[in-house]
């Protein structure tokens, strides 16, 4: 679960990540969002005992981590938060399939452990991905790309509303909270008493703000719709960065590239 | 309750994608003829408010333990069914791209699963024909049976993909019973809500009437579009992609008859054997990449499966290391690249 001061943190430090310029920044926010869409359903589609073919498609969030000058630190913390739900699920794998797969004298790996192992690959290679087209592209930038992409605009006004609103609510519950932590005796939680009161006021207070809010915005012309920022066309760069990367995650797909580095580097001796 | 992306086959997700693009398009569509004009803010305030008190922690009296809510029906209560089912899109949305919570390949189920369900079938069926006169019995009764209809939609689809090892009759005895109790606090909390909303400001309740779908046909075209993209997807388009990887249910039929040693089969037990035999995945399954250089003739030959050897789990240890170290040395050599390029 989220804790709402690491939110705060988190949206801040994402949508300044976005604002850099390195060459994955400047690509086209439809080529990351293709490219990203790409290797999530490749990914998805290897099958469940797939583990070595899979790695090099960690090659994606690797380069882009280097070459977008993204820092490790926030990618590895989301995955982190992620795991709980996949190792309750993903350990039921090597307690239900003991099919030996994999010998090594006289052990044995199982069927199970491989998939749970596969499993933790994908998850790793989807939540970077996911992390790595907002950090390199922003919020505005994809609403623009989407719009081309005939995504209803009710909804990206939307995305755009609400997540401008997030950091004025998350600053005003981090106040009300802490404030309620403070006479409380020390309980983070909210006691059975405040259920109702406590976000039920945090929720008219938005209410009022946003009445107040929309006031200013009709004085500004505010039409039901928010202008998005106009961006830059679609290169030829842009065009070679999603067939290169599209050819590699298919080459990914139909070739085994681990096994045939072994038989390049050892000759196929084994 | 957010279905991770590892653990869903592209059949089903692109299947939830689908069914999740057509009810956005048909919300929006609703939307600007239903909403009065300062609806729009309070959407994205709202949205920003879900989005934040699904962090508050709620401390459940008499465990020691703290649930936190979810929002959909509360959204619903205060927008009505086409704007809350949106609002929830972009809190989903927002989740999946900054959060990586769910997933932006899982985010379709997720829809189906956190939006679809709690907006266009609980509120409507349940919320709606017991909130005037009955609130609070509304909101937790919406609650737990979104709850549960959510649950059970991720059971399906996980063991539709087929990644869970996970048999379906275990992953549903798991989950419900799990949802139910999340479902309870979750509908106390949002009663506890909505009776101190209409305690404090009845309007904010009584706005929704310009957003409700009007009663008759139109209330359930959304529930039809669904269903009939669901049928559409896997009737026909996806039968041979879906056909590539195994079947979560074929896959825990496959396994439990074959650890248990059944007798000989008959009845039921027949038509079982008889889809196992006819959906031969195994026969022919050329073994995945850790494997890999087993020979796919080979295994269809000997019929054997596992084909287990050891130079074959050598040799994907090998290559999975082999692979490591090249990329690592490129990421140094960028490395290098970039301090050179500051330094000039």
């Amino acid at each position: 679960m989220l804790r709402l001061e690491s939110a705060w943190l988190h949206l801040h430090q994402f949508d300044e990540l976005a604002t850099l310029h390195t060459p994955i920044h400047r690509r086209h926010a439809s080529a990351k969002i293709l490219v990203t869409f790409a290797l999530l359903v490749l990914t998805a589609s290897f099958p469940p005992y797939a583990f070595s073919a899979m790695l090099p498609l960690l090659l994606y969030p690797l380069l882009l981590l280097r070459l977008g000058r993204i820092p490790f630190s926030p990618v590895l913390k989301r995955l982190a938060l992620a795991l709980p739900f996949l190792l309750c699920l993903g350990l039921f794998n090597p307690l239900l399939d003991h099919t030996p797969l994999l010998v090594f004298g006289s052990w044995q790996v199982s069927g199970g452990w491989l998939s749970f192992f596969s499993l933790l690959l994908r998850s790793g290679l989807a939540v970077s991905a996911a992390l790595l087209l907002l950090a390199t592209t922003g919020l505005p930038a994809l609403c623009h790309a989407l719009l081309a992409w005939h995504v209803p605009r009710p909804l990206l006004v939307q995305f755009l509303l609400l997540h401008r609103y997030s950091y004025v609510l998350l600053e005003e519950m981090l106040r009300t909270l802490r404030a309620y932590q403070l006479r409380s005796n020390g309980s983070a939680a909210l006691q059975r008493s405040v259920w109702g009161s406590l976000p039920g006021h945090l929720l008219l207070r938005s209410h009022q703000r946003a009445k107040r809010i929309y006031q200013a915005m009709l004085c500004r012309g505010f039409d039901g719709s928010l202008p998005l920022p106009s961006a830059a066309p679609f290169t030829w760069l842009d065009a070679l960065y999603v067939a290169a990367w599209g050819t590699f995650f298919l080459f990914v797909r139909c070739y085994d590239l681990p096994h045939a580095l072994v038989t390049l580097f050892l000759g196929g001796r084994l | 309750m957010h279905m991770a992306d590892a653990l869903l086959s592209p059949a089903v997700s692109a299947t939830m994608w689908l069914s999740a693009a057509g009810l956005t398009a048909y919300a929006s569509r609703r939307l600007p003829t239903q909403l009065e004009e300062d609806r729009v803010p309070l959407m994205g305030v709202l949205g920003a408010f879900v989005f934040a008190a699904q962090m508050l922690n709620f401390s459940i009296p008499g465990t020691g333990s703290s649930g936190h809510l979810v929002g959909a029906i509360l959204l619903a209560a205060l927008l009505g069914p086409c704007a809350a089912f949106l609002v929830m899109v972009s809190v989903l949305s927002i989740q999946a791209f900054f959060f990586a919570d769910g997933g932006l390949l899982a985010l379709g189920c997720n829809i189906f699963n956190m939006a679809f369900l709690p907006c266009f079938i609980a509120y409507p069926l349940v919320y709606r024909p017991l909130a005037d006169k009955h609130l609070s019995l509304a909101a937790v009764l919406s609650a737990v049976i979104a709850l549960q209809l959510g649950a059970l939609a991720v059971v399906l689809e996980t063991s539709l993909s087929g990644i869970s090892a996970l048999p379906l009759a275990a992953f549903l005895a798991l989950m419900q019973p799990i949802h139910l109790a999340i479902g309870l606090i979750e509908g106390l909390i949002t009663a506890a809500i909505l009776a101190f909303i209409r305690r404090a400001e009845p309007g904010l309740l009584g706005q929704k009437s310009g957003a409700l779908p009007s009663r008759g046909r139109s209330a359930f075209t959304p529930v039809l579009i669904v269903f009939a993209v669901l049928a559409f997807c896997s009737a026909g388009f996806f039968v041979w992609f879906a056909s590539s990887s195994p079947d979560g249910l074929e896959w825990s039929i496959e396994k439990l008859t074959g650890q248990t040693e059944l007798p000989p089969p008959e009845g039921i037990h027949a038509v079982i054997a008889r889809l196992q035999e006819s959906s031969a995945f195994f026969a022919n399954y050329t073994l995945p990449a850790a494997a890999a250089n087993v020979d796919a003739e080979s295994v269809k030959q000997n019929n054997a499966w596992p084909n287990v050897e050891s130079s074959v789990s050598i040799a994907g240890i090998a290559g999975a290391l082999i692979t490591l170290f090249v990329s690592t040395l490129l990421g140094k050599s960028l490395r290098a690249y970039h301090a050179a390029a500051k330094r000039s």
